[in-house]
Parts: structure tokens; sequence; C-alpha cells
């Protein structure tokens, strides 16, 4: 790979000027359209619409959680799907676009298998959904947004999920190379 | 125009998709859509998740402090439910390193041709069902436990707004100074 590439075709940006970007990102979003960066709670909205589709509206309307959560299109799912527009854009204009079906860390400690890969992201996923909304947000919507509000239960997120990662690693990657 | 504008407007919907094109490209080229890039955070070999997040967290906090002072913003900030959000956190980070990646990255990774990252997705939308048929149960026992309501750092301790953000910009600086250079052989790259 060129160390000579152009600003936009480049495949790495400085984590510094990244973190700073979505910091400005927070002001902008809070000022125009007072909401704070969030992912999650979209995503179990489409929960909510799949389950509509599988069982019926009623399941979903009698759920308690999803009245509180009621699952519609809007700004949400707008920036859900254009975070993956980007994301793709980004990566065509940078040649980092490739069809991946298992990483190589995970090869190096759970072999090449595809299969393997896609139970581990499919738990993965369930964890990582039933988790946030236990919490009340992910990522983004506790880890950044919360936490740069100084609000308590994203600063508990933040360092909780770091340790119950690092713990996770530990058990599931325990070879120190 | 006065603001904020609704985000249900027209406007408000394209503030959705400029905010979504930018963060979805931040994502990526912070190298956050890379599963090796992620793992290797939680085994403590690439800090590169930390950079971005505490730059982030600093410098959107100054900022959006400055605006809530000046009356340009409001805070919204999550109910702290103690039971509910550590042990959501926990599950959380066990998922977040079998998965690879978060929500937000993980959506992002799907459009770069992670399949695995799709599959993922899927998951997060199986864990959402699953997460909405239990709330009934854990509503008022387990989920109630620990309610604090909506507080702030300010709320909890002596220190004011400006120190805790001169603390926080200290200790992300010290942090920062202290994590182990960048690798430049970390895989996928």
């Amino acid at each position: 790979m060129s160390e000579k590439t152009s600003f936009l075709s480049s495949p790495r940006w400085n984590p510094y000027m990244v973190g700073a970007a979505i910091g400005i990102l927070s002001w902008l979003v809070f000022f125009v359209v007072d909401k704070p960066l969030g992912m999650s709670t979209e995503i179990s909205k489409w929960s909510g619409a799949t389950t509509s589709i599988v069982a019926g509206s009623e399941t979903v309307s009698d759920n308690a959680y999803w009245a509180e959560t009621t699952p519609k299109f809007g700004y949400s799912t707008i920036f859900l799907v254009t975070t993956a527009v980007g994301a793709f854009i980004s990566a065509v204009l940078s040649k980092d676009f490739k069809v991946e079906l298992v990483p190589q860390v995970w090869a190096d400690r759970f072999g090449p298998s595809a299969t393997k890969r896609y139970i581990g992201a499919f738990i993965g996923g369930i964890l990582l959904m039933f988790g946030a909304r236990m919490a009340g947000g992910c990522t983004s919507g506790h880890g950044i947004s919360g936490s740069l509000q100084l609000a308590v239960s994203s600063w508990i997120f933040f360092i909780t999920m770091f340790i119950g990662g690092v713990i996770a690693a530990r058990v599931l990657f325990p070879t120190t190379k | 125009m006065s603001l904020p504008i609704s985000t249900s407007s027209t406007g408000g919907l394209i503030v959705a998709a400029i905010a979504g094109l930018i963060f979805g490209v931040l994502l990526h080229r912070g190298r956050v859509t890379d599963y090796n890039v992620i793992v290797n955070q939680f085994r403590l070999k690439d800090f590169t998740v930390l950079r971005i997040m505490f730059t982030a967290i600093v410098v959107g906090g100054i900022g959006v402090a400055l605006l809530h002072a000046n009356d340009l913003a409001s805070f919204h900030i999550k109910p702290t439910y103690l039971a509910a959000v550590i042990v959501g956190a926990l599950i959380f980070g066990v998922g977040m390193v079998l998965l690879g990646y978060c929500p937000g990255t993980g959506v992002a990774a799907a459009a770069t041709g992670r399949l695995h990252a799709i599959v993922g997705f899927v998951g997060m939308i199986a864990g959402g069902i699953v997460y909405a048929f239990t709330y009934p149960a854990m509503k008022d026992g387990f989920l109630a436990i620990g309610d604090q309501g909506k507080i702030r750092m300010t709320d909890i301790t002596p220190v004011p707004e400006v120190v805790w953000w001169i603390l926080l910009t200290v200790v992300a600086l010290t942090l920062f100074k202290l994590l182990p250079k960048a690798q430049k052989d970390s895989p996928g790259a």
C-alpha cells in the first residue's frame, strides 16, 4: 500500500482528528436538531418492524417496550441508513471495500470457518442489542453523546462496558502473543 | 428560521442524512469499522477506539457545555438505573468483543463488504426482539433497581462544570501520552 495517498483516498485518518470531528458533529446536531447522536434505539425499532411483519402488528402494539419506543420511519432511520452509505462511499474512495467473511484476528484464534464466525457474530449481535436496550444506549448514545453531557449513567456504561469487554477478550483470546 | 428545527420536518430529515453521511465516513476512516481494530482495543493491543472516543467526548462536551451555557442547546440525560446500566453494559461489552462491532460501527462495517457484520446486524435485530419480549417481566423489578433519575456528574460531586472539563482534558491528554503508539502491524490495516 502506497504511503503517498491523498487525504480523500487515505484509508486511515488520524484518530484524534476523527474523534474531534465526531465531537464537532455533536455540537451541530445538539444545536440544529436538538438530538444527540445515537444508534441502538433505531435498531430496536427495526426489531419491532421485523416482529410486525412476522407476527402481526398487534404483537408489537401490545408489547410494553415497543409501546414506549414506537417503530416508525423518521430521523433516526435516515441517520442509520446514511451512516451505512457514508461508510460505503468512504470505503470505495479509499479502495477498502472488500467482501470479508472472516477477519484476521478471529481466524488466528478460531480458524478460517465462515460458519463459526457467523455464529459468533450472530450471538454477539444479540448480546450487544440486549445489553444496549437494558442499559438505555450504546457506544454512541451513551458512550459518546451521554458521556459528553457528563451524564452519570453514561459514564457508568462507558467504564463498565469497557471492563466487560476486556474480561471477555481475556477469555475469548487467552493467548498473549 | 429558528433553531432547533424539528427532526420530523424536511429540514430535520436532511440534517439526519448529512449527519449520517459524515458519521459513516468518520467511523470508516477512523478504522473502527475494522473488526481487528475493535477486538484489539479490548485485548489492549490497539488504542484507536479509546483515542477516538475520548477526543470526541472532550471536544464535543466542551462545545455542548458552551452551547448549553448560552441557551443554544438542551441536555438529553439518560436516567440512571444502576442495576440495568451496569448489567446491560457488561452484556454489551461481551457482545462487542464477540461481534467485533458496536451498533454504529456494525452498521457502517456492513456497508464496506464485511459480511459477518451483516450477520451481526441481523443478530442485533434479534437481540432487540428478545429484549422487547423480556422487558415486561423485568420492567417493575430488576430494571427499576437503583433509580437515581437523570443525574449529571455535577449533581453528585461538588466539582463544577468548568473544573470537570479541565480535569477531563488533562486526563485525556495524559492518557494519550501514556498509551502505546499505534501499531503499524495491526492486522487488517
